[in-house]
């Protein structure tokens, strides 16, 4: 049996690992509220860009912009967007089993490009080629932040080196919940001009070619920019419950420990008290 | 007739009321909305986008992006969009000398040089939105 010793020592440790775990529980939700808002925040954005989107479409067909142009065979280019750091619970394991899977249901040439060091380290180990990396955008991503990878992907695509380009991030469904999604990025397949007027009812200036010339790498960004925050927010709202489950788990141990300390130091005490009941009566 | 104007960045929602009428800086030159304009999908550029509602006036400094028109509502999707009372002229000033700097410094390489300019433009623009709500205040219409 351990001595007293050893079992304050280890309620010192996991005392300590507990305070650890809180205070990034704590941190990771104040995170959280922060990627949380800056998600919804960008919503109208996209949506209305979306709604333009399907406008200048409806006056064009697929043939007039390249980045709609949908190719037969080619490479196929993954954009794998993970955490750079760990301690996130189960989240970054379920994005790259979910990514993995899709790779190898694939046939035919593909490359990804990762974002977060954890993406990158194990397309690394499984020898997938990874054909760019871009370290994690911080706490607070920018737009300005997606731009040269939303720049270099679709720049690669029209110079013909992929002939289709997904993404693969966690959709932040809520704190508890955080799904592996796939998004096909390119080539784009505007929706249908459902809301609000037709679009050939619009007036386009100067005019719709160059409207949609402008308009569809910004899409890209955008929906690269979108991406990225919902893969934060997953992030942070994983760690937190990971975080809240080590500190609970700390809390088990340390009054498992306490007992046994308890019992041990007791049984010291009985055993004393029998050795000088002996001494005494002899 | 009011409209209803929105106001979007990539990064939150910067406006969104109601207004008698907007005067936009579209790619081709300046551009005036008011109730009952056609549907328009436009370019924007570099400049100064001024609300009039009721008798006062407000001004944003936007960069890029683009203008949708619909019977019932206004929408802007820009780069950047701040509130002329947002700006911090110092600020905008120090950036206007950096860019300045690194035009002159001869950072001759093609995309370096554009984005210094990019970025001048934006400085300039800022300043002079910031200036013209110090020199006049906030407008007020009788």
């Amino acid at each position: 049996m351990a001595s007293q010793r050893d079992i304050r020592l280890r309620i010192g440790s996991v005392k300590n690992i507990k305070q650890i775990t809180r205070a990034m529980q704590f941190v990771a939700a104040s995170k959280l509220k922060r990627a949380q808002d800056a998600t919804l925040a960008s919503r109208p954005y996209s949506e209305k860009l979306d709604e333009v989107l399907a406008d200048v479409a409806a006056v064009l067909g697929e043939d007039d912009h390249p980045l709609l142009g949908e190719r037969e065979g080619g490479k196929r280019l993954i954009v794998l967007i993970t955490t750079d750091r760990g301690l996130a619970g189960p989240l970054n394991t379920n994005t790259i089993r979910f990514a993995s899977r899709e790779i190898t249901e694939h046939s035919g040439d593909q490359a990804v490009v990762t974002v977060g060091r954890k993406g990158q380290d194990a397309m690394r180990a499984a020898r997938v080629p990874v054909a760019a990396h871009f370290a994690g955008f911080g706490d607070r991503p920018t737009f300005a932040d997606v731009i040269p990878l939303a720049r270099l992907i679709t720049d690669d695509f029209l110079n013909g080196t992929y002939s289709r380009i997904d993404v693969v991030y966690n959709q932040f469904v809520s704190t508890l919940t955080q799904r592996p999604e796939m998004l096909r990025l390119l080539p784009i397949r505007p929706a249908k001009d459902t809301a609000g007027i037709p679009g050939h009812q619009f007036i386009f200036e100067p005019d719709p070619r160059t409207v949609l010339e402008r308009l569809l790498p910004r899409y890209v960004a955008t929906r690269l920019f979108q991406a990225v925050l919902e893969a934060k927010a997953s992030e942070e709202s994983s760690r937190m419950v990971a975080m809240k489950n080590a500190t609970e788990n700390a809390e088990d141990l340390i009054d498992d420990l306490t007992l046994s300390y308890n019992k041990v130091r007791q049984a010291n005490i009985t055993r004393e008290m029998i050795e000088i009941a002996s001494g005494a009566n002899r | 007739m009011p409209i209803q104007l929105e106001i979007v960045t990539p990064e939150r929602l910067a406006y969104s009321d109601t207004v008698d009428s907007v005067v936009l800086p579209g790619s081709e030159g300046e551009l005036g909305v008011l109730p009952h304009h056609a549907p328009l999908v436009a370019m924007l550029g570099v400049g100064e986008l001024r609300i009039r509602k009721g008798g006062s006036e407000e001004s944003f400094a936007i960069a890029g992006g683009f203008l949708q028109v619909r019977p019932d509502k206004v929408v802007v999707m820009a780069e950047t969009a701040d509130l002329s009372s947002d700006i911090d002229l110092e600020k905008a000033q120090e950036a206007r000398r950096e860019a300045e700097r690194a035009i002159e410094g001869g950072y001759h390489e093609g995309a370096d040089l554009s984005a210094a300019r990019a970025a001048l433009q934006q400085a300039l623009l800022r300043i002079r939105v910031a200036e013209r709500r110090h020199r006049e205040g906030p407008r007020r219409r009788g």
